[in-house]
């Protein structure tokens, strides 16, 4: 165990981690109309995962969970790319990224 | 001590950016206090002892996905105070779940012990992972042998958002300067250089003028190509408004 989270203990982490996904999820539901936010929050919710990996790996000694926390942070960076390519276009093509906008394909 | 009051700062900013990342009004300050938090969680991470994430967090999150959450913002002409109409509604529910969530966390969190038997760790102790030092020795050595393709895969997952990402944004404009390179090979020297003989006091607007080619400019220019319209008809209107 490394000599620094050996004196703050597991639980204090996994606080700071359960705080963050509480106020990612939330952050989805107050900001349900501005979808920029919406991915914000989800890279918070990602973030909180993240922690939770880092913290468990220092923890247990071992390293596969900070390989995890880069596939993660990989992840994260290509959906955020993309989603915000795709909000580019959809603006350029609809003038709006209003979400209740985004209901043509409810047929 | 002073490693937790470290610790403790660092959570202490990171829950509250993270607050301000959800509840800001402009959505320009939302992106700033979300560096502020990934800045924090860096800290988090340098602390736990996981010392290349932690650069890897600022690197790569602060350095260009937040930047790039930042051009979408400024780039895109929102109505934000249309987007904060339903706030006040959406607020109990999203603070029900919300707390629902963090209490079944707790209650997880509180029952919740590690198994006295766990196995060792496949991959060796930390630090152990062939004999490296550092955290990035130990990271490289696991990431380039036991996850290799894993490793590859996300390498792929980011060619493939790269591509997709360039094919959703390109856009081909009908009035791009482009360049034709077989029509540069099949130029002339003579279409594009005349050696005139001036007699003494006389310029070259006398002789014909040294605007080449002689014709007209729309005569030469080929339609979609350095300022033309692509369209035939809109190339012959506009070579109709210069003769007037």
């Amino acid at each position: 165990m490394n000599a620094a989270i050996a004196q703050i203990g597991l639980g204090p982490y996994l606080t700071v981690s359960a705080a963050l996904l509480v106020l990612g999820v939330f952050g989805i539901f107050l900001n349900r109309k501005n979808i920029i936010i919406i991915m914000m929050s989800m890279e918070l919710i990602l973030l909180a995962a993240n922690l939770n990996l880092v913290a468990f790996s220092s923890v247990l000694g071992d390293l596969s969970g900070q390989v995890l926390t880069l596939f993660v942070l990989t992840i994260a960076a290509a959906e955020a790319a993309i989603g915000l390519a795709i909000l580019t276009v959809y603006f350029r093509n609809r003038g709006s990224i209003q979400v209740e906008d985004v209901a043509t394909m409810k047929g | 001590m002073m490693v937790q009051l470290v610790f403790y700062v660092f959570a202490t900013i990171l829950v509250g950016s993270a607050a301000m990342v959800i509840t800001a009004r402009n959505p320009v300050h939302s992106v700033l206090f979300l560096i502020l938090a990934f800045f924090n969680a860096a800290g988090l991470f340098l602390v736990a002892g996981a010392e290349f994430l932690a650069m890897i967090l600022v690197i790569v999150y602060v350095g260009a996905v937040a930047v790039l959450f930042l051009f979408v913002v400024m780039m895109l002409d929102i109505d934000f105070t249309r987007m904060r109409e339903g706030l006040q509604r959406y607020a109990p529910i999203g603070a029900i779940v919300g707390c629902i969530l963090f209490v079944e966390l707790v209650m997880a969190g509180l029952h919740w012990g590690m198994s006295p038997v766990m196995p060792a760790p496949i991959t060796g102790g930390l630090g152990q992972v062939g004999g490296a030092a550092t955290n990035t020795g130990a990271l490289g050595n696991l990431i380039y042998t036991h996850y290799f393709l894993l490793f590859q895969l996300c390498g792929i997952v980011l060619l493939v958002a790269m591509i997709g990402a360039i094919t959703l944004t390109l856009r081909d404009r009908p009035m791009g300067r482009r360049q034709i390179i077989s029509r540069q090979h099949a130029r002339k020297r003579a279409e594009t250089l005349e050696m005139m003989t001036l007699p003494l006091g006389q310029g070259t607007d006398d002789n014909g003028g040294f605007i080449r080619p002689h014709g007209s400019y729309y005569d030469t220019a080929v339609p979609g190509s350095y300022g033309i319209p692509a369209s035939e008809n809109r190339a012959k209107d506009s070579r109709e408004g210069d003769a007037e």
